[in-house]
């Protein structure tokens, strides 16, 4: 990217809330329904219909908007943003315009700079848009001869949240979703599952000089669908605009889509008075007064959020910077973390069989903390079997391979396959007296100063003992004997 | 010189999507500029601070609560439709 | 009497008694429709068999004893802005033309639990949108009392089909007079309810912050059963008040000595035919012989009232109407692609008024004028809402003529808007307002053409409007005249 400019970005973030009904009418919000099965003459916008509110839906707003430090406003009202279009039965948007449910959050994002504080302009809650399907040789909209609309998607309740132009790079921008992310998981507001489209994202990008104080001309990326291609796309406008100026061309403020496949964004041919949207207020919802009691009543019921948390963790259980982000990452992950602790596993090992084992195996399958045939409990009596040297790691790695295989209990296995590591000075010494009168070789060895033999002989000790000896132990003696 | 002219109102015939011909884009120039004239007479008054009254009378926080109901069977939903396939309604190709 | 000439109330009581049964009425009912509606073009549709079917089920239950409902076997009629399942809903427009609602409105719902026969479906101005019913799609009905003139409107089919005694009640709708103007041309008792009194669920909008349902009646009576059945809180619509609804019928005759009833005298203006404001002059004698006081009050803004309610009344419009675009329902125009489809279906299924009223809703909205006319509107109607609030404390309810004319000829003024508006002057500011109220017969003009007065209530108080209109009725008889239409049939 070339040096000289700066990149500006500014995100609205669409969120899928988390409630069972749509927001204006007691259709089912689950996604992957047939076709056009999920709707209503409310959501279908049929003549004569009016919108009533759901209560989950304030209520969830609310609670994303405390969680980003956003202030709710004491009156909002819905308004109605009007334009044509095949997925909007109504030919309105229900939308919130000049008196949001929330304005000026936080979020703190990391950066290799340091954190960096990046502020949330608003809040405000609407209804979704039905889905456009465009059955042609490609499924793009310009090459099919007609359009199909399915309404399920049709008022399915959403925030958007709006930040200020603060983002510089196309890894902030990626780092800020990450942190929205969690945030708005943490909080129980969405389960912010991109695939099934429950968060959405428009950026305004532009560029400028560095040093100019003015921002440059924005345009609007639409259509980015997962954070791998927001980085990417962030990145292929801004250098595309880079380009235009240096060229010395100007930055046309625009829509523009973005095409994962080509790797361009292209502009969308919309006219501008197409974009006169005529707010006005919503005459069928009566306005919406948000008392303190409310407020405070949502605010009590929030989670500790991300990066509470992840300071907590890391002075609670002295974890580094890494781990605790890793196991802060989820709500329900740093809560299996916290269970196993709560079942007396020492904070940094329950971290690393967390991490490294438990993890290591749901990322190859694809699978969620959530989906787990390991619980908290059964981990966390793993771990203590090792720490208090019942098990060795080793053993601890077989035992854990059958836990997740089997969903059976570490004790269970390690009692009926007779893994439990052998502790008894008196069994290891007999072993070890065996193991040394079957190598005199070695022993000589070791006696004429080659030491290193010691390892060739706890290793036979360990084999001898099917590796249920304690090593610590098997060294102790070994040394003894030896050095006698 | 009138608010109102030709190209005023083929503007917000296109904002409505109202195609007009030239007979009533002439007509609803010449009615909307008197209408409108009639209109501004609202401007003799001064109305700095005073509230906007969008809705007939006071009312606030009215919701329903979260629960599913169901709705039309898809059958029903189509019913009405000039134009189905696939089980969804179906348009003329959409030029962005 | 002829079945006919009944009153609601003396039908449901003629039926429980097993004087005539609810079979008898509906035939009879129909029977009129065939001798009538050719003549004066009131219905768009008719359902005879739905009729038949609940009509016989009134019988039935009778005949079994089972418990019947308040409006059993009376005949009604609704104005085809009310969704009704599984038939016809045009709103008097082509581009609703064929479309068969998948549900009830609410007082569809209602009335239809309450044991009313609903005949069919009566015309109207397209979208509710005219003073005359001159702007239905399909054709403009006539005046039962000369058919060279106009029903008034929007609810003109609902007024007419009461007027020729075709059903006793009607359902209509009333954002800016549509009730009380049409009710006031056919000699007839029509009332507004406060706005948020009568659930709008299933009234296919045409501005939502004034719509409101209301019943038509040749008395005061018949219009408060049919209120008591229709009003009342709907968690379909968020507009709805949960006060609650007391029985209209009850305080009727209480009488109106010691209330106080408001002449605003704005809107004694040089524009009302002098028949009128004679009339009206004779009626606050009526009133004030019954006991009432009459006092002068002010309505400062009243002037602006028209201007405001235009601009807002289209602005919403613009929007409420923007989903008539060919996609799920209705009329459909082919065209090349999406753009061209929606402008040439809009183009052929919407008439002359809607569109002029589309234009200049989605004018006064726009970027650069919203400021200038929507604003404005808004705050003024905050005005003319106060200076209702400063008149009540003065008086219990407003009177003031329905129309400033009596029905004018069909034609006249359907090349001028703006006259066309002025017909709605003393109307629209109780839908600005919210307030209820209601319009009854208070003589006739040198031609023999209908004179309505305008009482306007305050707001959630239909009851001393009723009270207040039924006294007038109790000492006059300008609601029992009848139309002469055997002599023009």
């Amino acid at each position: 990217m070339d040096q000289d400019y700066e990149i500006v970005i500014g995100l609205e973030v669409h969120v899928e809330l988390a409630t069972d009904s749509k927001i204006f009418c007691p259709c089912p919000t689950a996604f992957g329904a047939p076709p056009n099965t999920q709707v209503c003459p409310v959501c279908l916008g049929l003549p004569g219909t009016l919108p009533v509110l759901n209560r989950q839906v304030l209520v969830l707003a609310i609670r994303a908007a405390l969680a980003l430090e956003a202030t709710p406003a004491e009156h909002t009202k819905f308004d109605r943003k009007n334009y044509f279009y095949p997925d909007l039965p109504k030919a309105y948007q229900i939308s919130q315009f000049d008196q949001p449910l929330a304005l000026r959050g936080i979020i703190e994002i990391t950066t290799p700079a340091g954190p960096k504080r990046i502020r949330i302009t608003r809040v405000h809650m609407e209804e979704d848009a039905g889905k456009l399907l465009h059955p042609g040789a490609d499924g793009r909209l310009g090459t099919a001869g007609s359009s199909l609309v399915d309404y399920n998607r049709t008022g399915v309740p959403l925030i958007e949240i709006v930040s200020e132009p603060d983002l510089r790079s196309a890894d902030e921008a990626y780092a800020y979703l990450i942190a929205l992310k969690e945030i708005l998981q943490y909080a129980g507001v969405s389960d912010c599952n991109m695939e099934e489209g429950s968060l959405r994202c428009d950026a305004n990008i532009s560029v400028r000089l560095r040093g100019d104080q003015v921002l440059g001309t924005k345009a609007e990326l639409k259509n980015m669908n997962s954070f791998k291609h927001i980085r990417s796309a962030i990145e292929y406008e801004a250098r595309r605009q880079i380009r235009v100026l240096q060229e010395g061309g100007q930055v046309v403020q625009e829509s523009r889509l973005w095409d994962e496949e080509k790797g361009v964004s292209y502009p969308m041919r919309s006219k501008e008075e197409a974009h006169d949207y005529r707010y006005f207020p919503e005459p069928d919802l009566p306005v919406i007064t948000i008392s303190a009691e409310m407020c405070e009543a949502i605010s009590q019921s929030l989670p500790e959020l991300p990066q509470a948390r992840r300071q907590r963790f890391r002075q609670k259980y002295t974890l580094n910077e890494y781990n605790a982000g890793v196991l802060t990452s989820s709500r329900e992950l740093a809560d299996f973390f916290e269970s196993m602790v709560d079942c007396q596993a020492p904070a940094q090992a329950a971290c690393n069989w967390l991490t490294v084992e438990l993890l290591g195996k749901l990322n190859a399958e694809g699978r969620r903390i959530t989906q787990s045939p390991v619980g908290p409990e059964h981990l966390a009596e793993l771990v203590r079997m090792i720490e208090s040297g019942k098990i060795s790691g080793k053993i601890g790695k077989q035992v854990f391979a059958e836990m997740y295989q089997s969903g059976r209990t570490p004790e269970d296995i390690v009692a009926k396959q007779g893994l439990s590591q052998i502790s008894d000075p008196g069994v290891l010494e007999k072993v070890v007296d065996e193991v040394l009168a079957a190598h005199p070789g070695p022993i000589a060895e070791y006696r004429n100063g080659k030491t290193q033999t010691m390892g060739f002989l706890v290793g036979r000790v360990m084999q001898a003992s099917q590796g249920k000896a304690n090593p610590k132990l098997v060294n102790q003696i070994l040394k003894e004997r030896l050095d006698r | 010189m009138p608010e109102i002219t030709e190209e005023t109102v083929k503007k917000i015939s296109r904002l409505a999507n109202l195609r007009l011909d030239a007979d009533e884009t002439a007509r609803f120039t010449e009615h909307l500029e008197k209408v409108l004239e009639y209109m501004r007479k609202l401007n003799q008054l001064d109305t700095t601070g005073i509230p906007q009254t969008a809705h007939a009378l006071p009312k606030q926080n009215v919701w329903r609560e979260d629960q599913v109901l169901p709705g039309l069977d898809r059958s029903e939903a189509l019913a009405g439709a000039p134009d189905v396939r696939d089980d969804c309604f179906r348009v003329p190709r959409i030029i962005e | 009497m002829d079945l006919h000439e009944h009153s609601a109330l003396e039908i449901r009581e003629g039926i429980a008694r097993g004087k005539f049964t609810a079979q008898e009425v509906c035939e009879r009912v129909f029977a009129r429709i065939r001798d009538w509606d050719p003549k004066f073009r009131i219905f768009l549709a008719s359902d005879e068999e739905g009729a038949h079917s609940a009509a016989t089920e009134v019988d039935r239950k009778l005949a079994a004893g089972e418990p019947v409902g308040l409006l059993a076997g009376i005949p009604l009629a609704l104005k085809d802005n009310l969704c009704t399942s599984g038939f016809p809903t045009t709103c008097a427009s082509r581009i609703l033309e064929g479309w068969r609602p998948p549900y009830n409105a609410t007082v569809v719902e209602r009335v239809k639990a309450a044991g009313a026969v609903l005949v069919g479906k009566v015309n109207m101005d397209e979208f509710a949108m005219g003073s005359s019913c001159e702007n239905s799609a399909f054709f403009p009905t006539r005046n039962p009392w000369n058919p060279e003139c106009v029903v008034g409107g929007s609810s003109g089919g609902s007024a007419a089909a009461v007027a020729a005694d075709l059903v006793p009640l009607a359902l209509g709708s009333d954002t800016g007079g549509s009730i009380r103007q049409p009710a006031a041309f056919c000699g007839v008792t029509g009332l507004k309810p406060t706005y948020g009194r009568v659930s709008r669920f299933g009234l296919v909008a045409f501005a939502s912050s004034l719509d409101q349902i209301g019943p038509l009646a040749r008395s005061v009576e018949d219009a408060a059963l049919l209120l008591s059945v229709i009003a009342g809180h709907d968690q379909q619509d968020a507009t709805s008040t949960d006060l609650p609804v007391p029985d209209y019928l009850l305080r009727l005759r209480e009488g109106v000595k010691g209330l106080k009833i408001g002449l605003p005298r704005e809107f004694i203006s040089a524009g009302i035919q002098p028949e009128i404001k004679a009339a009206l002059e004779t009626a606050q004698k009526v009133f004030a012989d019954a006991g009432a006081d009459l006092i002068e009050v002010a309505l400062p803004h009243s002037e602006y009232c028209l201007a405001a309610y235009y601009l807002a009344a289209t602005a919403e419009a613009s929007s409420n109407l923007a989903r008539y675009d060919g996609v799920q329902y209705g009329l459909r125009v082919s065209g090349d692609n999406l753009l061209e489809m929606y402008g040439a279906t809009r183009a052929a299924g919407f008439g002359s008024e809607v569109k002029r009223r589309i234009m200049l809703g989605t004018y006064a909205l726009s970027a650069g004028y919203y400021e200038a006319y929507y604003k404005k509107a808004l705050q003024v109607r905050t005005l003319i809402q106060r200076d209702f609030e400063q008149a009540m404390t003065k008086c219990d309810l407003i009177l003031t003529p329905t129309s400033p004319t009596t029905a004018f000829r069909l034609g006249e003024k359907m090349e001028d808007p703006l006259t066309m508006y002025l017909s709605d002057v003393f109307t629209i500011s109780a839908n600005l307002a919210g307030l209820p109220g209601i319009s009854i017969p208070c003589g006739y003009s040198l031609e023999g053409l209908p004179i309505g007065l305008q009482l306007i209530g305050r707001a959630y108080d239909e009851e001393t409007m009723l009270r207040t209109a039924y006294a007038y009725q109790s000492r006059t008889d300008w609601h029992k005249q009848r139309p002469a239409m055997e002599e023009t049939k």
